[in-house]
Formats: structure tokens, sequence, C-alpha cells
């Protein structure tokens, strides 16, 4: 490609993004609205990053779905946007934001979903939950390992405990997903942490009195004994 | 922990609530708000006492509180209050309440019954719905019906009222849709027949938001294992599709007996870790 069709081809993406955001902004309708947001998470530009999030804002599910799935797509530039734009969002925006930045997986992200853990609105400790067992353990620092997994261990030890059973619905697939994490990402005390894990995903499965938390968590247990 | 949710409730509410104090605000007649907060308070808080339960039934033929519209507003809550206590003795007062002027009345006392399962509303619930579809028009200068068809199809639903399959069928054809789903939830529970849960399960591609919702709960009430994907899918808020998906996984494991983890149920529960 000569440098002619580059620069080009760099000028009808820059058109493309901004009519794709100018369309956000002049749907007129719910499913207008989905559409222009698809359309703007498919061009995967960190210019749409932005816009993206101010979509979790508006109250339509469809559209947040479409837009979650193009920060993820976009992934690590979306974390920094995601956790400064955080404040100041009302409780379903910031739910939406807690799944992009739990299923992009950052560790940057631990803080925020640590205290989203106690956020009043149970559909972000939902989130945090899932999320905080789906860190990209391979972008952190050996040697802060353990230390970030007890923090997660001990934190979702307590939402096990949550009056919303979604809520411990997720914590136990978070506890899940952070056992199985030090099979894949090996520390030392990696064995104690899993059997912690075991033995606390146990106890749900006895004793929950909400059948689809207890029904998960001997999920878990089965999951985590094949794995080993 | 603390829990946020009920903090926000009890920044409204002047001092810290007990089982005693909320009898107590109950019995008492001079403040209707406190009469009013006391009884949605025991029916939040599953509050099984003997006093709790007889001051509730008492509040069932209140004559003070009165709304605007010649409502009863104590009336309403302390019928929804008693459907969460499951106690059978609250079952003839909430049947007295279906012939209460008030239309919220009726409806609270509809679903109390519905959840209390006592097969003794049926008869009485069965005659609201006098006069079929033709009589089920809306009430002048109101936003509701002449009766509450909903609360009515869905408790008979819930009753296993087979008797009362002839009067519910033809509500399947409403033209409000809200009634229309819950005649069509009651006639899957009634019959077993799934072509009345398949109109539910289209019901999710509809236009209209509100209309989505009430089909994804209806399909949770219902447990209808082959809505569980076409939930999932559904353009509607996670927690609504994740409640959805929790009846339907009830019904899955309940019916598995002994195997806890049946594909079914695995199936399910991939769902709903998705939408977390």
């Amino acid at each position: 490609m000569s440098v002619n069709e580059m620069t080009t081809s760099g000028t009808e993406a820059a058109l493309e993004l901004a009519r794709a955001i100018a369309a956000v902004d002049a749907a007129d309708s719910s499913l207008g609205m989905l559409r222009a947001v698809a359309a703007l998470a498919q061009t995967r530009s960190t210019g749409a990053i932005v816009k993206l999030i101010e979509v979790l804002r508006y109250n339509n599910p469809g559209a947040a779905v479409a837009a979650v799935e193009g920060l993820v797509a976009i992934g690590e530039p979306s974390v920094l946007p995601l956790l400064e734009l955080m404040d100041g969002y009302n409780y379903g925006a910031r739910a939406w934001a807690m799944r992009a930045l739990s299923q992009i997986g950052d560790p940057r992200g631990l803080s925020v979903l640590l205290e989203a853990l106690v956020d009043f609105s149970l559909s972000v400790r939902r989130a945090a939950a899932k999320g905080l067992g789906s860190l990209l353990w391979e972008a952190v620092e050996p040697g802060q390992l353990d230390g970030m997994r007890g923090q997660i261990l001990e934190a979702l030890s307590q939402s096990l405990c949550d009056d919303e059973w979604v809520v411990r619905y997720a914590s136990v697939v978070g506890l899940e997903g952070l056992a199985m994490g030090t099979i894949e990402f090996a520390s030392a005390p990696g064995t104690e942490l899993r059997d912690r894990v075991a033995i606390a995903l146990q106890k749900v499965a006895t004793a929950d009195s909400e059948v689809a938390v207890s029904t998960r968590a001997t999920l878990a247990v089965r999951n985590l004994a094949e794995a080993g | 922990m603390t829990n946020p949710d009920s903090a926000s409730q009890d920044a409204s509410t002047p001092r810290q609530m007990s089982p005693e104090i909320a009898i107590a605000d109950l019995q008492q007649t001079e403040d209707t708000s406190r009469r009013y907060y006391a009884a949605w308070w025991i029916g939040n808080q599953r509050v099984a006492d003997l006093a709790a339960r007889e001051a509730l039934i008492a509040a069932l033929r209140d004559e003070t509180d009165r709304s605007p519209d010649g409502g009863y507003p104590l009336r309403r809550n302390a019928a929804k209050a008693l459907g969460k206590l499951d106690d059978r003795a609250a079952v003839e007062p909430l049947i007295a309440c279906l012939g209460c002027d008030d239309y919220y009345v009726r409806e609270s006392a509809a679903r109390a019954l519905e959840a209390l399962k006592d097969s003794r509303a049926i008869a009485p619930l069965v005659a609201l719905l006098d006069g079929g579809v033709a009589a089920a028009v809306a009430v002048p200068g109101k936003p509701h019906l002449v009766q509450p068809y909903d609360a009515i199809l869905e408790a008979l639903g819930a009753l296993n009222a087979r008797d009362a399959i002839a009067a519910v069928e033809p509500f399947c054809q409403h033209e409000t849709a809200r009634v229309s789903y819950s005649a069509h939830r009651a006639m899957y529970q009634l019959t077993d027949e799934t072509r009345y849960a398949e109109v539910l399960v289209q019901a999710l591609q509809g236009k209209k938001l509100q209309l989505r919702r009430s089909a994804l709960l209806d399909l949770g009430a219902i447990g209808y294992y082959p809505a569980a994907r076409p939930v999932a899918e559904t353009l509607a808020e996670n927690s609504l599709k994740l409640i959805s998906l929790q009846g339907i996984l009830a019904r899955v494991v309940r019916e598995a007996g002994g195997d806890a983890l049946s594909e079914q149920t695995v199936e399910t529960l991939k769902l709903m870790d998705d939408l977390l």
C-alpha cells in the first residue's frame, strides 16, 4: 500500500467514525439507537470509546449491550476512560461499566471492582463479583499476585453472604474463576487458596437457601475437583 | 456487611424498626402513615407473629386511611403483607377483600391468595371473571380495567384451578397484551400444553420493552425450559433475565429429582453466568 493510499484510508476511517458517532446522536428510536451503537462498536476504534461509554447512561439495555461489546473488543484502551468516567454514573450505567471492566479483566480495575462489591446497587455488586474472578493474571507482576488474590478471596467470601441471591451467585462464579486462575497461573500458596475456596463453596452448596445459588456452588465444586 | 438497599429505606424512617414497634404502630389508629409503613415492614421482614397477623387482618377492614380517589391504601399494604406471611388464617379475610370497591385492594388480595396457595380462593377468583372478555373493559377515567385480570388469571394458574379452564381460556384473546399473557401463563400451568408457553416466548420479540419484561417474568414463573435461550437473548435488562432464568432453573432442578447437575441444569447455569 502506498503512503497516499494509507492517508486516504486513514481519512476514510476518521470520516466513518465521525458518521457513526453522529448517527448515535441522531437516533430517534430505541431500535435506531441500538443499530447506531452496534455500528459504532463495529468500528473498533479508540475514537469510539467516549461515545460508547456515554451510551451506557441512556437506559437502553440493547444499546448498552452493544456498547459493552464494543468496549470489550477495543479492550485495554477502554480501561482508563472507564475508570475515569465511572464517577457520577447512575447505577444502571455503573453496572454496565462494571461489566465492561469485568470482561476486559485488566488488573488496574481491581480497586474499583473491590469497591463496587459493596455498592448500593445490586447489579453493580453482581458484575463486580463476577469480574473479580476473571482478572488477567499474566498482566500482574509475580510479586503482587498472592496479595491481590488474597484480597479478592477475602472480599468475595464476604459477598457470599449478600442479601441478594444474584450477588451470592456471582460471588460463587467469581470464586470459582479465582481458584481456576491459580491452576493456570500458579503461585506458591495456590493450592491453599484453592482449598479455602473449595471449602467456602461446599458450604454454600449445602447451606444457601436459594436453589440457583446452591446449585451453582455444587457445579463450581465439581469443576474445581475435575480441574485438579 | 451493610445492606445499603435497606439503609436507603431507613433514611425515610425516623427510627429503628423492630417487630414489636411495627406491631404497635399497626395496632394504633392515630397516625395513618405509621400504620401504612408498619404493614409494609411486617410483610417485607416476614414477621411470623400471631399479633402481627391479627393486626394485618384487622387492617383489611380499615376505614380511616383513605386516598383522594376513595381508595384504601392501608388495606392494600395489609393484603400484600399477608401474602408474604404464609398463614392460612388470612385466606377468608383476603377472599372478603376481593369484593372491595378499591381495585388495588382486589389486586393485592388476588396476588396474596396466589401466594398462600389455598384452593378456597378459586371459586371467588373465578367469580371475578364473570361476563368474560366482553365485560373486561377499561374503567372510564382510570388507568385500569374493571377487574385486576392479570392478577386473577395468574392466581388461578398458580392454584392449579383446572375447573377454571373454561373461564380462563377466552382471556388469551384479550386485547390488552398484559392480560393475554397472564391467561397464556395460566393456561400453560393448567393444561401443560406448550402452545400457550410458546406464545410467551414469541412475546420476547415484542416491540415494547415493558411487554418483553412482562413475558420474561411470565416465563420465569412457569419455569418453561425451552425458553431459556430466548430469555437470555431478549433485549432487556440482565437483572430481569436472571430472575426469569432463576425461575426456569428452579423447575429444572425440581424435576431432575436426585440429579443435582443434569444437562438442562448446567445449560441454564451457563446462560445465567453470561448475564452477570
